[in-house]
């Protein structure tokens, strides 16, 4: 059995979100230096603020200013920060019960070491000192003995452009295996061959394989070589030339048959003017030098297959 | 709610469960291979086919394994032709039991295949769980699980409702349990180790491990043909708190309180708890809000600390307390699961066998 392949497997994205009227002057009061609240039907200021009544799920908006001084309600050390953590060195997670707030705001703590840190210690915040509106305008808290921090007067209402919406980057790392099946699949096509497992209930070869009969669901592992030619069962024209991609438009995206093979990969057709592309087409694979699988397929010239011998693989 | 409350509606049960060995890392297997000889197994002990299966629904997340839509490719391993009545929850297990539960009730099957399954060597879960958190003001900050978790170890601390040796001998317990359970991961004497974050030590949190479980559900007369003893679920309810961490009072699970309350839990007495407290310090929390003494015997299993395969780990409380009224090793059972940080979901079911 050939080893199981293993690779880095990055999924990254900027996701966009749109802020709400509280979230947005809230945001926006960070980017100010100045923090709001929002007051809930029980009379709790909650900080960070919500649209929504946590209890009573009634919409509020009623905005308070609260202090940038508070007191530590709970915390844990962390040692060993993580990627994307606020601070590089060692800190404290905690919850901060912000002057004028009634609930607990998580953030970050800098302090020298945990026997530093204690639940009903006081704190303030450490401003960034590039705000753009996200909750990491707050750089992270610090100790801090003295009076109260002063409010501001704020009404909600800030100069300059209202935050309405954040960037939020997200990056997490896997090492990807795809198994034993997909590994196979994956180590004969370097030698320019395709393999698939035959399902030992139902007789059918599945390329690429994946360990499973979908139909029986029973396992698969009797290894089959297929093609390498095949037949065209169904195709696309593209029109739309993808980004980064330097394959010319338009061209033709097919499901192609492999010969002993009940499964239709896809593949692009080369060779032939698009336009003439037909279901029953002739194919066989063309590899360019060096590469893991082949580049597109082009006819072989024979005649068409009959409708009746790939009807069954639409 | 439980089974009086919506109004005249069949007995449910749980007739078999199944699970894989929990393993640090299955390189050698893609989702659907780890799947499969579940899926077989569960099957064979009730002489089910997939085709006699009346609905299945599955709980799982692409999170774990990076995998756009994996759900589906696990299908391939129920072997979903003739074609079938299938859904999915991005949850754990316990949360499609619960939808499957429903359906049963309203009469549209008579069974049921719950599956779940989560492969988590892929990813590191510290980081992945972070992304189910407040995007806005949460998300941004990266807290990983471990240290939500540890913001209430400590809260728990601080309120005098256990201490740091008190928590050591939690997950301690769990492992010296679990040398009964082939399928556990962690099992015997393991070092209570260093602070992952204080006050949390490695012995306070759950292994990361690949795993997967099925039961099969059967109503009524069903139920008797397919188990001598079938698990009947008298009620089941799942509860949510705010999201907000800084809102909730992390000492209390009044979440589970009333999903307990709902599911009948607290009119009679349980002999057999299984509960899905990944962190020694959550267990703490369960057992105050479910009013569990020393009299009702807790995760037999060695539980979550000593196997935690994610999207399937509260499945396994439900197939775990109805294996033991299966083999008559209880008679009325409470097996509860939790999703989100610091038990911001809980679902309770109470399960009973009938007098033997
Ligand atoms: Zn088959």
């Amino acid at each position: 059995m050939p080893e199981v392949l293993k690779a880095p497997l990055v999924v990254e994205f900027p996701f966009t979100r749109s802020l709400g009227p509280v979230q947005s002057a809230f945001l926006t009061g960070l980017r100010e230096q100045v923090v709001l609240g929002v007051r809930a039907g029980d009379g709790r200021v909650l900080v960070p603020p919500v649209e929504y009544d946590p209890v009573t799920a009634e919409e509020i908006r009623d905005l308070v200013e609260v202090a940038a001084t508070g007191t530590v309600t709970t915390w844990a050390w962390n040692h060993a920060p993580r990627r994307g953590q606020p601070l590089a060195g060692p800190f404290a997670w905690v919850l901060v019960r912000l002057d004028g707030a009634g609930t607990g705001l998580l953030h970050v703590l800098d302090a020298p070491g945990p026997d530093a840190v204690h639940t009903g210690m006081r704190v303030r915040i450490r401003w960034a000192e590039e705000r753009t509106g996200a909750i990491t305008d707050i750089a992270c808290f610090e100790p801090y003995d003295g009076v109260p921090g002063q409010l501001t007067g704020s009404n909600g209402e800030f100069e300059g452009e209202r935050v309405t919406g954040i960037v939020a980057p997200a990056r997490l790392d896997y090492t990807y295996s795809p198994g034993r099946a997909q590994s196979a699949y994956i180590a004969a096509l370097s030698t320019q061959r395709t393999v698939g497992e035959r399902c030992p209930s139902c007789r059918k070869v599945y390329v690429p394989p994946r360990g499973a009969c979908p139909t029986c669901g029973v396992p698969t592992a009797e290894q089959i070589e297929v093609g390498p030619r095949g037949t065209v069962t169904t195709f696309c024209i593209v029109n739309i030339k993808a980004r980064n991609l330097d394959i010319e438009v338009p061209y033709v995206y097919a499901h192609i048959a492999l010969d002993g093979a009940d499964l239709a990969l896809h593949g692009r057709i080369g060779g032939i003017p698009y336009d003439q592309v037909r279901m029953g087409l002739r194919v066989e694979p063309v590899w360019t030098e060096g590469a893991r699988y082949p580049d597109h397929y082009r006819p072989t010239g024979e005649p068409d297959a009959d409708y009746d011998a790939y009807k069954e693989l639409l | 709610m439980t089974r009086e409350e919506s109004s005249g509606v069949r007995d449910v049960a749980v007739v078999a469960f199944a699970q894989t060995d929990v393993l640090r890392t299955t390189d050698e297997l893609s989702e659907v291979e780890m799947l499969m000889p579940v899926l077989h197994s569960v099957l064979d002990r009730t002489g089910l086919k997939t085709a006699d299966i009346g609905f299945t629904c599955s709980g799982s997340s692409d999170y774990l394994a990076g995998r756009a839509f994996s759900f589906t490719l696990a299908l391939d391993g129920v072997g979903a032709w003739p074609p079938i009545a299938e859904s999915h929850v991005e949850m754990d297990g316990a949360w499609a039991l619960y939808e499957a539960w429903t359906k049963l009730l309203t009469g549209d099957a008579d069974t049921a295949l719950v599956y779940a399954y989560g492969k988590s060597s892929p990813g590191s879960v510290r980081d992945v769980l972070t992304r189910q958190l407040d995007p806005y003001y949460v998300a941004p900050l990266w807290p990983d699980s471990v240290a939500l978790a540890a913001l209430q170890a400590r809260a728990l601390i601080d309120a005098g409702d256990t201490d740091e040796p008190a928590l050591a001998a939690i997950g301690a317990r769990s492992r010296r349990v679990a040398t009964l359970n082939s399928r556990a991961q962690l099992r015997g004497s393991v070092p209570q180790g260093e602070y992952v974050v204080r006050p949390l030590r490695t012995g306070d949190c759950p292994p990361v491990g690949d795993g997967a479980a099925a039961v099969i559900l059967a109503a009524g007369e069903r139920a008797r043909e397919l188990c001598s003893r079938p698990a009947w679920i008298r009620g089941i309810d799942h509860r949510i708190e705010a999201h907000a961490l800084g809102v909730r009072d992390l000492t209390d699970s009044p979440s589970t309180r009333l999903a307990a309350q709902k599911a009948g839990v607290f009119e009679r007495p349980v002999d057999t708890a299984e509960l899905h407290a990944p962190f020694s310090s959550q267990e703490v929390v369960l057992r105050k809000a479910l009013r569990l003494d020393d009299s009702v015997r807790v995760n037999l299993s060695g539980g979550p600390l000593a196997a935690n395969p994610m999207m399937a780990a509260g499945l396994v409380r439900i197939g775990e307390a109805a294996a033991r009224i299966h083999r008559g090793e209880s008679d009325r059972a409470l097996a509860h699961a939790t999703s989100g940080p610091c038990l911001q979901q809980n679902l309770v079911a109470v399960l009973e066998g009938e007098p033997r």
